[in-house]
Formats: C-alpha cells, sequence, structure tokens
C-alpha cells in the first residue's frame, strides 16, 4: 500500500531528508523556502533517526556546517533561497574544492539584491556555470512537482556521492510553497561509518586508525603544477557527469515542428501552452531538462532536423537560452520569452510568444 | 665514556614529539606556532587520543598545522573553523574536536562563527593565537594590533580614530555562557608552556566530559611581522601585549 501524503514543495524536501538517511542538515530561515527548517524542527528526527538539524548564525555558517559534516563522509544538506545561496557561494566552492558529497537545495526568489519572495528562475547561470570562485560544477536538479523536490532529495544525495560533488536541486517559490500529492518512499536508515567506508572509501575525516594514514580535507594546493592537475581531474569529472547522468523529459516532441525548452515551474506552465498551441494547430512539443548541468544538449541537438524554432520559457532575462543556443549551433532560430521579478507566465503568454517571435518573427 | 654510551633509553629526557610528523615545519624561526603545535600534539598523545581528534586548521600562517600533527585534519575557509567543527562535533560527540585559529580568523573575519559557536556551548576546543598581525597576509593591521603598533596597513601606527581599539576578542567570549573554560596563555618561556600545556590538557578533558567550549588564547610572537629578532619579539611582547592582553584564566567552571 503506497504511502501518499499531501505536502507542500519544502516540507516534501524535509520529509524526503529523513526518510532517505540524511544525517544532518544545516539551515537559516529565508522565504521562500522556510518550511523546510519548520518542518525538520517540528519532526524531531533525531528522535528518529539520529539526524542532526542546526538552526546556523546565518547562510555562511549554515554552509561551512555542511562542508565539515560533508568532510566527515556523512549526507548532510542545506537548504536556501537566492540571497542566502549567494553567501553560501564560499562554501559551496570550497566544498567543490575538497570534492565532498552534499545536497544544496535553492528555493529560488526574484532578485537581484533583496528582490522580492516571489517565485523566479533567475539563478541559472549561478546554479550551473559556477557560482563561487575557480572552475567548477554543481550536479543541478531541477524539479517541476511537489514529487520530484521529494524524489530529487535521495537522488541528489546518490549522486553527490557517486562523483563527491556537490549536488543542487535548483527550484523556486511556485513549486516550494504549492501543495500537491507526493509518494512517499520507505525510511533508508543512516549509514554507519563502516557501510559509508565500505561503499565510498576511507576519505573523511572520521578519526585516524592505525590502518591508514591521516584523512585531511582541504582544496588547498600551494603547487601550481599540482593544483593544474586537480584542476584537470575535475574537468575530467565533469565529462564524465555529462556522459552519463543527463535526465530531461519530452513531451509531445515525435511530429514538434516547433519545441519549448523551459525548466521547473516553466515547464509546468508550457504543458499547458502545447496543449493550447496544439488546438490552434501549432505543432509544438516541449523538452523539460531534468539535469541543468549535465545539460541535455543532445537530445536538443537531435531534433534540430525536424525542428523550425525554439522558444525557452524561464522565469529571468534569458539564461538557460544561452545553453539552447550553444547546442544548435546557429542551425535553428532560438528565441527567449520570460517574466521576472516573481512574475509568472501564464500558458497563453507563452503560445502568444511563441507566435510572435518564433513562427511570425 | 662514548657518545654512545650516554644515549640510551634510560637517560632520555627529551625527544620529539610522537604525533609531530616529519614534515619540515614552514613558520618562521622564532615563531609560536611551533610550540604550540608541539604542545598540542603532546596532548593528543599523552591522553592517548589519536583516534579520537579531528584537528580544524584556518586560513592565514598555521593553514597548513594539518601537515604537522599526525590526526585528521579538515581546512576551513577563512573564520568558518568553529562552524566546520560544529557539524563535526554534533556529528560525532565523542570526537575530541578542535579548532586552531589566528587573530585574522578568529577575531575578524570569523567574529560571528566564533561567538555563535561558544554561545551555543558547542563541545570544542578552541585554540587562539593572538600575535597582533596578519602574519601569512604580510603584516598588516589585525583586530588585536596594538594602538600605534606599526603595520602594513597602519604605516604610522594603529590609530583610533582610523582604526579603532584593538579588540580583547577573549573577554567577550568569556562573557559567554556556552563556555566553560577561557585563559590566555603564552609560550615564550620553559615556564609558560609548562602553563599552556596544562591549560590545554584541561580544554581536551573538558570535551571528554561534554562541558562545553574550552578557549584558550596564547598570545604570541609574530617576529617576521613586527621585524624584530626571535629574543627582541618576545621582549617586545611582555612589554607591551602582555599588559593589554594579560595572561591568567578568565573562567573556568
Amino acid at each position: 500500500m503506497a504511502d501518499y501524503k499531501l505536502m507542500k514543495g519544502n516540507e516534501a524536501i524535509a520529509e524526503a531528508a529523513i526518510r532517505c538517511g540524511c544525517d544532518a542538515y544545516f539551515g537559516y530561515p529565508i522565504t521562500p523556502q522556510s518550511e523546510v527548517l519548520e518542518t525538520l524542527m517540528a519532526r524531531m528526527p533525531w528522535e528518529e533517526t539520529g539526524m542532526v538539524v542546526l538552526q546556523a548564525e546565518s547562510e555562511v555558517a549554515a554552509i561551512n556546517m555542511v562542508y565539515g559534516g560533508a568532510g566527515c563522509g556523512k549526507k548532510v544538506m542545506t537548504s536556501s533561497s537566492s540571497p542566502g545561496i549567494s553567501l553560501k557561494q564560499e562554501g559551496i566552492t570550497y566544498i567543490a574544492g575538497a570534492e565532498l558529497p552534499c545536497l544544496i537545495v535553492n528555493v529560488v526568489r526574484g532578485g537581484p539584491g533583496l528582490g522580492t519572495i516571489q517565485p523566479a528562475q533567475s539563478d541559472y547561470f549561478q546554479a550551473v556555470k559556477g557560482g563561487g570562485h575557480g572552475d567548477y560544477k554543481l550536479i543541478v536538479l531541477a524539479p517541476a512537482s511537489v514529487q520530484e523536490m521529494y524524489d530529487f532529495v535521495d537522488l541528489g544525495f546518490e549522486l553527490a556521492f557517486k562523483y563527491r560533488n556537490p549536488a543542487m536541486i535548483l527550484s523556486d517559490g511556485v513549486i516550494g510553497q504549492m501543495m500537491e500529492k507526493v509518494q512517499l518512499g520507505p525510511y533508508k536508515p543512516r549509514m554507519t561509518d563502516e557501510e559509508i567506508i565500505a561503499k565510498y572509501g576511507s576519505w573523511a575525516t572520521t578519526g585516524k586508525t592505525p590502518d591508514r594514514p591521516r584523512n585531511i580535507i582541504t582544496s588547498l594546493d600551494l603547487e601550481a603544477s599540482r593544483q593544474e592537475q586537480f584542476n584537470l581531474k575535475l574537468q575530467k569529472k565533469y565529462r564524465e557527469i555529462e556522459e552519463k547522468e543527463v535526465r530531461f523529459e519530452k513531451i509531445a516532441c515525435d511530429d514538434a515542428e516547433y519545441l519549448f525548452v523551459a525548466y521547473g515551474s516553466s515547464s509546468r506552465i508550457c504543458q499547458k501552452a502545447v496543449d493550447l498551441a496544439r488546438e490552434k494547430g501549432i505543432k509544438v512539443g516541449l523538452l523539460r531538462p531534468i539535469t541543468l548541468f549535465p545539460y541535455p544538449t543532445k537530445a536538443i541537438q537531435e531534433m534540430i532536423g525536424q525542428l523550425k524554432g525554439i522558444l525557452t520559457v524561464e522565469m529571468s532575462a534569458g539564461q538557460m537560452v544561452e545553453d539552447v543556443r550553444l547546442a544548435v549551433e546557429g542551425k535553428v532560430k532560438v528565441e527567449h520569452y520570460g517574466r521576472m521579478g516573481g512574475m509568472i507566465p501564464s500558458p497563453n503568454d507563452v503560445v502568444a510568444a511563441l507566435e510572435e517571435k518564433i513562427i511570425k518573427g | 665514556m662514548d657518545l654512545k654510551d650516554i644515549i640510551k633509553e634510560e637517560n632520555l629526557v627529551y625527544s620529539k614529539t610522537k604525533l609531530l610528523t616529519d614534515n619540515i615545519m614552514h613558520y618562521c624561526p622564532g615563531c609560536t606556532h611551533g610550540v604550540v603545535h608541539k604542545v598540542v600534539a603532546e596532548v593528543i598523545d599523552e591522553m592517548n587520543i589519536q583516534e579520537k581528534s579531528i584537528g580544524v586548521a584556518p586560513v592565514g600562517c598555521a593553514v597548513l598545522a594539518y601537515n604537522y600533527i599526525d590526526i585528521d585534519w579538515h581546512e576551513a575557509a577563512h573564520g568558518r573553523a568553529p562552524a566546520v567543527a560544529t557539524a563535526i562535533s554534533r556529528l560525532y560527540p565523542n570526537k575530541y574536536v578542535f579548532t586552531y585559529q589566528g587573530d585574522g580568523d578568529l577575531a575578524s573575519i570569523g567574529t560571528a562563527e566564533i561567538m555563535h559557536a561558544c554561545n551555543r556551548g558547542e563541545n570544542i576546543v578552541v585554540i587562539f593565537i593572538n600575535n597582533g598581525i596578519y602574519g601569512m597576509t604580510g603584516g598588516q593591521m589585525a583586530p588585536t594590533s596594538l594602538l600605534d603598533m606599526p603595520t602594513s596597513t597602519t604605516p604610522y601606527g594603529r590609530k583610533v580614530e582610523l582604526n579603532g581599539y584593538p579588540l580583547k576578542i577573549t573577554e567577550l567570549i568569556a562573557q559567554l555562557p556556552g563556555t566553560c573554560y577561557v585563559t590566555r596563555q603564552a609560550g615564550h618561556t620553559p615556564a609558560a608552556v609548562r602553563k599552556l600545556k596544562k591549560a590545554i590538557r584541561k580544554a581536551f578533558e573538558n570535551v571528554g566530559q561534554k562541558k562545553g567550549t574550552s578557549f584558550i588564547e596564547v598570545v604570541s610572537t609574530c617576529n617576521s611581522g613586527w621585524k624584530l629578532s626571535p629574543v627582541k619579539a618576545n621582549e617586545w611582547m611582555v612589554e607591551h601585549m602582555f599588559p593589554y592582553y594579560p595572561l591568567g584564566d578568565l573562567k573556568d567552571e
């Protein structure tokens, strides 16, 4: 008998963390994602699974707690929203530099600066192109439903540990705040130190034992040639992730002459826009990237021959559109339609933009 | 009597500390870091807690502390060591977690992290090296630089109207209820080193007893940054640093 519950996206993140055997959550309240910390505090998972939950003094402290906990080889996560994620960038680049697994949730709101508390998708560049200093990549998952908010916690940890790389769930205020039915998974027990070592190796700061040299978690190497070698190793890892971990969904694409490319809540709006456009006789499909890094470049390229034009729909000034343009290399017309500052496009707006910018334009 | 007849186990009164690695320290001759590293290594060895100890290294001169003491280490970003240590200690409540931080790291960029970790009473040891200057960065003003003290960013000496007052962070820390033991020590004489070792031992024992945060400031020299010989730097510290940063326990509960 499946276990279903009506939940907010943010609550689903918290519930998934407890059920997937997360060892610790360190966070700081910020709208529109505060329910993650609130739900965890109300659920008291330290009594149930031993999971540590701590409200840090700042986002900077929270991500550095994640850095410390991840260095112990534990499943550790944090969540925040745009201005808070900017503060966390320091810790995120250190975590990437030390090659540690962890999960970071960004429930995006409109910016720049303090901006608004309404939803946006304007942190795409920050999430997929680095964000902090240095050459690094996050594994970025983009949920489009409350169910995916739930499912991607476990998936995010799995990918993070597989590649010893920070993973991010890039959500937004729509998905964080809306309520949907969620199928809950079974409880996975938290891994013991012995299980972690058996599965992932003994690289973590668990206390030096006589059978191994001391473990040092660091991103520092003052010798330039070694630092370059390390960077080359990172880049090789990112290429492997691009090869193996691309995830996307195609809707009504078989006979499509036009294509929407949209992720997250914009993809939900585009689903309706596909129906409305097809009622008008426009053969349009939707390609929804589920991983934003690695990006489904090949999936888009494979459709080039059948397409007359592509419209990306994002709640931003046009960020992901650059990756679509890179994918098609000028062979298909690519335009962007989006709203900003917390405004959400309607399906009719999207169809009108397709007609205006792609079909007529 | 030949030398080989003298060098025997039963005649041994001093040897290299077991937990110090064979790596050659990068610290300047006369720097206090070497002394404090040795004392920390001795305490961990004597308490037989090598397997249970996890150090958190700072940014600054001691950034490479992990090269010298044979335990697991986690390097932290500037000022964030208390946050890193918080997580490790919470996930491993039976381990001996300590941070090792300088004055720029702890008293400037990391003031929020140290205040809140101490206020939460995280069950950790904090070792705070205060030499009143930024050593690794090249001798710039620290929050703890004394008034009229010349540094590369206060070439005419630190002035209140430009730079504010030297920060007595340890006095602030001592007021926080999460701390159980707050002390200020030094390492410039054999007697001072013995007192320092006693303090560090007590701090680690406090962790074993889960008493909360133990905080040890070590008033130190930076002869390179101060542009003094090691001997003169010690004399300058005694004459100028100790009056403003007096040695002794501020709190022992």
